[in-house]
């Protein structure tokens, strides 16, 4: 054991293998943020609204986990994967539930309601949280199967590259859904034009029914792979990395799907950068002055042009 | 008439057993909920025994328990509640110490006395007359941990991963780097992060490539048990420790593998073998179905029975009388060894050293002031 972490330390000392550690700890941060923010990012893209409860619904999918992972054998690959599915279900569920019930009705109503509504369903969620789940700290159970193994000085966990994986595995499936199947036609139809998408026979009801519900299982995703590498989950967990995302999905150019990749991307590197430096203390100053810099020369954010497709 | 006499006398018994009311702040609920949880045991088997006694001068006490759900800013509403609106004699609190020092002043403003019965920090007690605890300070707290790796450990280069956020842990890590190094050791990096936080990754991977032998980490068990897993995760195998912050069920808990080998500086251990300790962990375990008390609850549980003692003494509940009598307090003879309150009202208690060993803490040595 101790040979082995000296001989760790020794390996570790070069500047490029810390570099590209901490490379690695920021991409696994930064992809979970850009689960996050691919859901934030589909919602304004059709329905021009943020949707400050989604966060929330990241936090629930990681309760789903802890619960449906009691159910399922530990550290394995497929109770793993079923744990995943169970949670996304169940998000992609609520998120359209709370779609049904809090903004359908408002659907036509000036968008600071909405903002407002959706406000009260983040407040609603994080405390009746605290209700069913109690408020003290859960330890998430290791649901897949881990491993460390180091490659020339590097420690690479398996969960990290699994969250790097199966965010990648994910977005591929988005772009995938968005672009070449009839539902993505109709959610980028949406986004462009919601009356015309109407007069064409589109029916927006399931339209927006359908990217709460994809946006919701993304969180959900999102909300696992953040428990596996932090397992310590809590109704008011979602406050900050919900936060951060809605920052990358700005960052990126709100409504455009790989911006918000990429604003994740950039926001958890910087983060972990300069967490790992010696003004860690500021990490969170600098991750929000690099957003106001950016939309200061970019407005529309760095993927964003305001006559771009929008979902 | 028959009946006037009746009402006359329920309103006498009435008022002469109006309770003396403890107040009390704790995290009952949120991140550092362990403390509270455990801290309200204590106080409640206090209690208990008091009232089965009889009481505080012929009156029953009762408990006005707040919780300030771990978040800064409630406990100040709190304290202002407990003197304003419920006029309790004393207030009782087992939070941290950044909690204490919003609820310290507020009491020392209205006149009652506050005993913090689990706060480290040096500041605590510094904020005024009325302010006590029944604890040791950080600055015997951290220099025992620094002697400890020196010279136990045999540490020479030691990291520090401080929360700065949290006034405790500050103040440790200051502490720390001044016995450590005093003793010929060196502190490499020293990393920070604030409440709350969860990813640890980057400040580890800066440690690791410092070269460090050994981190030192003055935080909350929460952070303490995530900073472990992760540590381990990138490949540091070198020896953790932390302070009584560390101390809950919930270390092991989320820690699990990660935390073996671990060792924390605390109060008191159940495995004490002193009739005292013995009969105390007996009657807790009888009382709360079979857990076993760690140190937040004997703390809590002598800070009870001292304020009940000088309330005793000073035969009302008028605060200045009552500030007095716990401020006169020598070696009253508690579960946590004999407190004297000194002229800063702090008590001077022995530090344990323990360590996490197959998934249970472990004794490993006393150090006395």
């Amino acid at each position: 054991m101790t040979t082995q972490s000296e001989s760790l330390n020794s390996q570790l000392s070069t500047p490029l293998s810390e570099f590209l550690q901490q490379l690695l700890n920021g991409l696994s941060l930064g992809a979970i943020y850009a689960l996050i923010a691919l859901g934030y990012t589909m919602v304004y893209g059709v329905l021009r609204f943020i949707n400050f409860a989604h966060s929330d619904v990241f936090m629930v999918g990681a309760f789903i986990g802890y619960y449906a992972g009691k159910l399922v054998p530990e550290n394995t690959i497929w109770g793993g994967l079923v744990v995943l599915a169970l949670s996304m279900l169940g998000c992609a569920v609520l998120g359209m539930t709370i779609e049904r019930l809090a903004y359908r009705p408002l659907r036509g109503a000036a968008t600071l309601n909405v903002l407002i509504t959706a406000i009260g369903v983040s407040l609603l969620l994080e405390y009746s949280g605290q209700v069913f789940f109690g408020a003290a700290p859960r330890t998430f159970p290791a649901i897949f199967p881990v491993k460390n193994f180091s490659v020339g000085g590097l420690v690479i966990s398996t969960n990290q590259l699994s969250v790097i994986v199966v965010a990648a595995l994910l977005m591929v499936a988005l772009q995938f859904i968005v672009h070449r199947t009839k539902i993505g036609t109709a959610m980028r139809a949406v986004s462009l034009n919601p009356k015309a998408a109407q007069l064409v026979g589109i029916n927006i009801d399931v339209v927006i029914s359908f990217t709460f519900g994809l946006g919701s299982a993304l969180a959900a995703a999102g909300g696992i792979l953040y428990a596996l590498n932090y397992p310590s989950i809590d109704p008011l967990m979602g406050v900050m990395p919900g936060l951060k995302a809605f920052v990358a999905a700005v960052l990126g150019g709100i409504g455009n799907i790989p911006g918000a990749a990429l604003g994740g991307l950039i926001l958890g590197t910087v983060e972990t950068f300069v967490n790992g430096s010696q003004w860690s203390t500021y990490k969170d100053a600098i991750a929000f002055a690099i957003l106001i810099i950016i939309m200061l020369f970019r407005p529309a954010g760095l993927l964003g042009k305001f006559t771009v497709e929008k979902v | 008439m028959k009946r006037l006499v009746l009402i006359l006398l329920l309103g006498v018994t009435a008022r002469a057993v109006e309770p003396i009311k403890f107040g009390e702040i704790e995290s009952m609920t949120g991140k550092e909920a362990a403390f509270g949880q455990s801290a309200h045991k204590g106080i409640v088997m206090a209690v208990e025994e008091i009232n089965a006694k009889g009481g505080i001068l012929g009156r029953p006490v009762v408990i006005v328990l707040q919780d300030n759900q771990s978040r800064a800013g409630e406990s100040a509403t709190i304290a202002k509640k407990l003197v304003s609106r419920d006029k309790v004699a004393v207030v009782l609190s087992g939070a941290i110490s950044s909690n204490c020092n919003e609820a310290g002043p507020i009491c020392q403003n209205a006149k009652v006395p506050f005993i913090a019965t689990t706060a480290t920090d040096a500041s605590v007690t510094e904020a005024g007359s009325y302010i006590f605890r029944n604890c040791f300070v950080d600055e015997f707290q951290g220099a025992v941990m620094a002697k400890f790796a020196r010279e136990n450990l045999k540490l020479r280069r030691v990291a520090l991963l401080t929360s700065a956020s949290a006034i405790a842990s500050v103040s440790l890590s200051k502490i720390y780097r001044k016995s450590f190094t005093a003793l010929g050791g060196e502190i490499p990096v020293e990393q920070k992060y604030s409440e709350g936080d969860k990813d640890f990754r980057a400040q580890l991977t800066a440690i690791k490539a410092s070269g460090a032998d050994g981190l030192f980490v003055p935080a909350y068990y929460t952070e303490a048990a995530l900073v472990c897993r992760q540590a381990r995760d990138l490949g540091l195998n070198f020896p953790i420790y932390g302070t009584d912050g560390w101390e809950a069920p919930e270390l092991i808990e989320i820690g699990g593998k990660a935390v073996e080998g671990t060792y924390y500086s605390t109060h008191y251990t159940s495995e004490n073998t002193s009739p005292e300790v013995a009969e105390f962990v007996k009657k807790f375990r009888a009382h709360f179905s079979g857990e076993i008390p760690d140190s937040m609850a004997p703390l809590a549980y002598d800070a009870a029975l001292i304020a009940a003692a000088a309330i005793t003494r000073a035969g009302t509940t008028d605060g200045p009388k009552v500030r007095a009598e716990i401020a006169a307090t020598r070696d009253f003879p508690g579960i946590t060894g004999r407190t004297t309150i000194d002229a800063h009202r702090n008590a001077s208690k022995d530090a344990v050293i323990v360590t996490v060993r197959g998934g249970q803490i472990k004794y490993v040595t006393t150090v006395a002031p």
